[in-house]
């Protein structure tokens, strides 16, 4: 992917992968091998037929490619951006093996744009069934579950307890990766489709539970968005983070551009970021861009960072220092954060995922301090509490995650869920997998209760 | 958009809204709150249930702030771009005994949702309002309505008792008169009214006001450390134990953004005149 130099993106909140120009994308297409037994297919958790719509791109019939993509995947231009397509369909592509794979995010991503530019057609819809489907979210999963419905021409209803749709990639993913104004877009698509969105509506709150179920079918799409703290000392002061108030502060209630908007959000000169994700990853370049100097705080070696290849490189461009192999104890200074205390950390024996286990050294020069006044938690999300343990009988796992079966049934017949909510923090396309399984069984069910 | 049904000064500085806000109203109960947004621009702010009426919810507030200044300045009519709720966790209303809601400042817009409950739950409540003075107390008629009775308190003695409600509080609890109370109003406050309570059997409830984001458990903003453990006051409260509570740090997070803050009342003044939109 072509990037933005990092100069001039640390400036702004616009994007910094560039898309192909349609010359590169025919080329890129061409090299496509369209293989009888596609691996690349495997490797994409919605199955979308690639060597199809790659084609068409070689044909230069980009229309039939946006047609074969939005058979299996109504949000490709979010897809073609946000997908870890290394570990996905670029991952299994047969020339990986020898050579680059072909570049399949990015040309999803050109098709997209392209649709977006040159009109949009409307998908088929099925005759209108008079069933009445509830989706509570409007993330990925939701929106994917929801898509799903409306084109099975049930009625649907979305709740979203936030002020807009899209789940984390409007609130928790920068700008800088995932534009606005495309996920905006491509939700609208959705909506065309006939959904009610209401904003505002916390299910379980201002939705009693009873009303939700009196709906012929549910998706719970509620996502992973309870934060974890590390539980150490000085963590209430003020100027410790979460990264989801952080990059909410950011993204949704744009604080990059007070007081022009209203909320504040601490810009810190020196910031400390704990973690090694693709949300450490986002709120290091986030602050960067506020402009503070970033440290960012891993527990292990760099090659074991978790986040994706491409974000720790731009990352690293964006001038995000990394201090590896360091685990932090204690947030110095109060009420204001003053420092970061860590100790440093020895890779030892694996673990039965073959990764080394870090443990603290001990001794002289073991512990060291980082002078910041920001610091902020990226270590992880859990399920979102709020509705799932409200709902009498639905089966929860230990860490409260819903609990589903492969086509997302959960313990109450006609309740289905889907995306971070049932299978934990993942990522979008699974969380768009998972909810089109769902969809699929709540479209069989309602079927199937008419035939009867 | 929701629709501003009502507006009134009701003290100083302090207004009451009602809002048409059906999806507020159907199960918003006493100890809840609503997030509100006035426009694109705008902040999340949270603010207390204090009264419901069909498809109308009440807010009373103070214009400190930007956006508490902003939401005065609207006028019956006109519209707030977002309400979300209800949020947090309702009152522990059950049959007590004897209760007492004590309010401080605009903390007094709480309690004639929290009288009713507990009146209708069967329970005898006593109302103690304190202010600085007289122009600072409000809901006095319905406050008198709601409860058993009312005792009124003013720093200055402009009317009512020349104390606090604190004061009262300590006289009711030497009784022995209690068994449950609600603490409502500025931290420094509830902090030290609920000290007449300490070591007793009353039970004591505050409701924490921490900065707010989403309001819906999601960035932990509002973390409040309760017996020493972490709790985020928008869905495991905003009431809680007060004798659990550690003042010291809320109002250290409170004063966070203080000269953010003062920066966005400067800009919106300015801004103000240079357009003269908003009068
Ligand atoms: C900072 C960050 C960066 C990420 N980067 C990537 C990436 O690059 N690539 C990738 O593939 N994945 C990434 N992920 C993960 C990915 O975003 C998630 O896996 C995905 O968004 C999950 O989708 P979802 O629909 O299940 O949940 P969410 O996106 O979390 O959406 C859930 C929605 O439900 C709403 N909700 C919750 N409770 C209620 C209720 N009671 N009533 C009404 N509404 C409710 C929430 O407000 C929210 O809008 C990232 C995650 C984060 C946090
Ligand atoms: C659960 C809860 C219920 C509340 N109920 C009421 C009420 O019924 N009436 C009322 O007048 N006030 C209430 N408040 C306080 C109210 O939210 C703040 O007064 C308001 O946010 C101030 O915004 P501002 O822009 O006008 O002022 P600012 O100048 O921004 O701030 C003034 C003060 O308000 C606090 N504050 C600022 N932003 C927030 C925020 N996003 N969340 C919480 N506090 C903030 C700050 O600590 C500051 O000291 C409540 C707060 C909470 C947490
Ligand atoms: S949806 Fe994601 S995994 Fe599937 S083809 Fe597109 S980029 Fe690859
Ligand atoms: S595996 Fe690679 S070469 Fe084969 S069809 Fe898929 S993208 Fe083309
Ligand atoms: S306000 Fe965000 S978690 Fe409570």
């Amino acid at each position: 992917m072509n990037r933005r130099l990092p100069e001039e993106r640390l400036q702004d909140f616009k994007e910094v992968a560039t898309g192909l120009p349609e010359q590169t994308a025919v080329l890129e297409a061409l090299r496509c091998m369209g293989c009888p037994r596609p691996l690349c297919v495997d490797g994409c958790p919605v199955s979308i037929d690639i060597p199809g719509f790659i084609n068409a791109i070689a044909d230069e019939d980009f229309r039939t490619a946006a047609r074969i993509i939005k058979q299996d995947n109504m949000l490709p231009a979010i897809c073609g951006r946000v997908c870890p397509q290394e570990a996905q369909c670029q991952g299994t592509c047969i020339l990986g093996k020898k050579d680059k794979p072909v570049r399949i995010g990015a040309l999803e991503r050109f098709v997209a744009d392209w649709e977006r530019e040159n009109g949009v057609e409307p998908p088929q819809t099925a005759p209108a069934t008079g069933k009445r489907v509830a989706v509570v979210g409007s993330g990925p999963a939701g929106i994917t579950a929801a898509s799903e419905c409306l084109r099975a021409g049930h009625q649907v209803t979305i709740f979203e307890s936030l002020h807009e749709a899209g789940g984390v990639l409007t609130y928790g993913i920068p700008a800088f990766r995932m534009p606005k104004d495309i996920v905006r877009f491509e939700i609208e698509q959705v909506l065309a489709l006939g959904a009610e969105l209401h904003l505002n509506h916390i299910v379980g709150r201002s939705v009693p539970v009873d009303e939700l179920l009196a709906y012929d079918a549910v998706f719970i799409g509620t996502g992973a968005g309870l934060p974890y703290f590390m539980s150490i000392e000085g963590e209430n002061f003020s100027g410790v983070y979460s990264a989801n108030e952080f990059l909410t502060r950011v993204n949704l209630m744009h604080a990059d551009r007070f007081p022009e908007f209203d909320t504040p959000v601490i810009r810190g000169s020196r910031v400390a970021v704990i973690g090694g994700g693709n949300v450490a990853m986002d709120s290091a370049r986030v602050a960067r861009r506020l402009g503070a100097q970033v440290y960012l705080i891993y527990r292990r070696r760099e090659e074991d960072l978790p986040a994706r290849q491409e974000e720790v490189e731009n990352a690293i461009q964006e001038g995000v220092e990394f201090v590896c192999c360091a685990n932090p104890t204690r947030i110095l200074g109060g009420p204001e954060v003053q420092g970061i205390e860590c100790t440093r950390m020895d890779m030892c024996e694996c673990d039965e995922s073959g990764r080394p286990v870090p443990r603290p050294c001990t001794g002289e020069g073991s512990t060291f301090t980082l002078d910041v006044d920001v610091v902020i938690e990226a270590i992880g999300q859990g399920p979102n509490p709020l509705l799932a343990g409200l709902i009498p009988g639905l089966k929860r796992g230990r860490r409260g995650n819903i609990e589903v079966d492969e086509d997302g049934r959960t313990s109450i017949p006609h309740v289905f869920a889907g995306g971070d909510i049932a299978t934990g923090a993942a990522t979008v396309i699974w969380a768009m997998g998972s909810a089109k399984k769902a969809a699929a069984a709540i479209n069989q069910m309602l079927a199937d209760t008419d035939s009867e | 958009m929701y629709r501003i049904i009502k507006r009134n000064q009701i003290a100083d500085n302090i207004y009451e809204f009602w809002i048409n806000a059906p999806h507020v109203t159907k199960t918003g109960r006493a100890g809840q709150f609503v997030v509100i947004r006035i426009d694109e621009h705008g902040e999340r702010i949270p603010l207390t249930i204090s009264a419901t009426k069909g498809e109308d919810v009440r807010i009373v507030f103070m214009a400190v702030g930007k956006t508490t200044q902003q939401l005065a300045a609207l006028e019956e009519g006109e519209s707030i771009r977002d309400i979300a709720g209800p949020l947090g966790t309702p009152s522990e209303v059950k049959k007590w005994g004897r209760c007492a809601v004590i309010g401080g400042g605009v903390g007094i817009a709480c309690l004639p949702i929290l009288a009713r409950e507990l009146k209708a739950a069967g329970n005898e409540v006593t109302g103690i309002i304190g202010a600085r003075n007289e122009g600072l107390l409000l809901l006095e008629d319905e406050l008198r309505e709601a409860c058993d009775e009312l005792v009124i308190c003013t720093d200055d003695g402009s009317k009512g008792h020349h104390g606090y409600p604190a004061d009262i509080l300590k006289e009711m609890v030497a009784d022995k008169a209690l068994d449950a109370v609600w603490i409502i109003g500025p931290a420094i406050m509830m902090k030290i009214t609920s000290f007449a309570t300490l070591d007793t059997d009353v039970r004591t409830f505050v409701s924490l006001n921490p900065i707010m984001v989403d309001g819906t458990g999601m960035c932990g903003s509002c973390r409040v450390t309760i017996g020493g453990e972490t709790k985020f006051a928008c869905v495991d409260g905003p009431e809680f134990d007060a004798h659990q509570v550690d003042w010291d740090e809320l109002m250290n997070r409170q004063r966070t953004y203080t000269g953010q803050e003062k920066e966005s009342l400067e800009h919106y003044h300015e801004h103000k005149c240079e357009c003269g939109e908003h009068q």
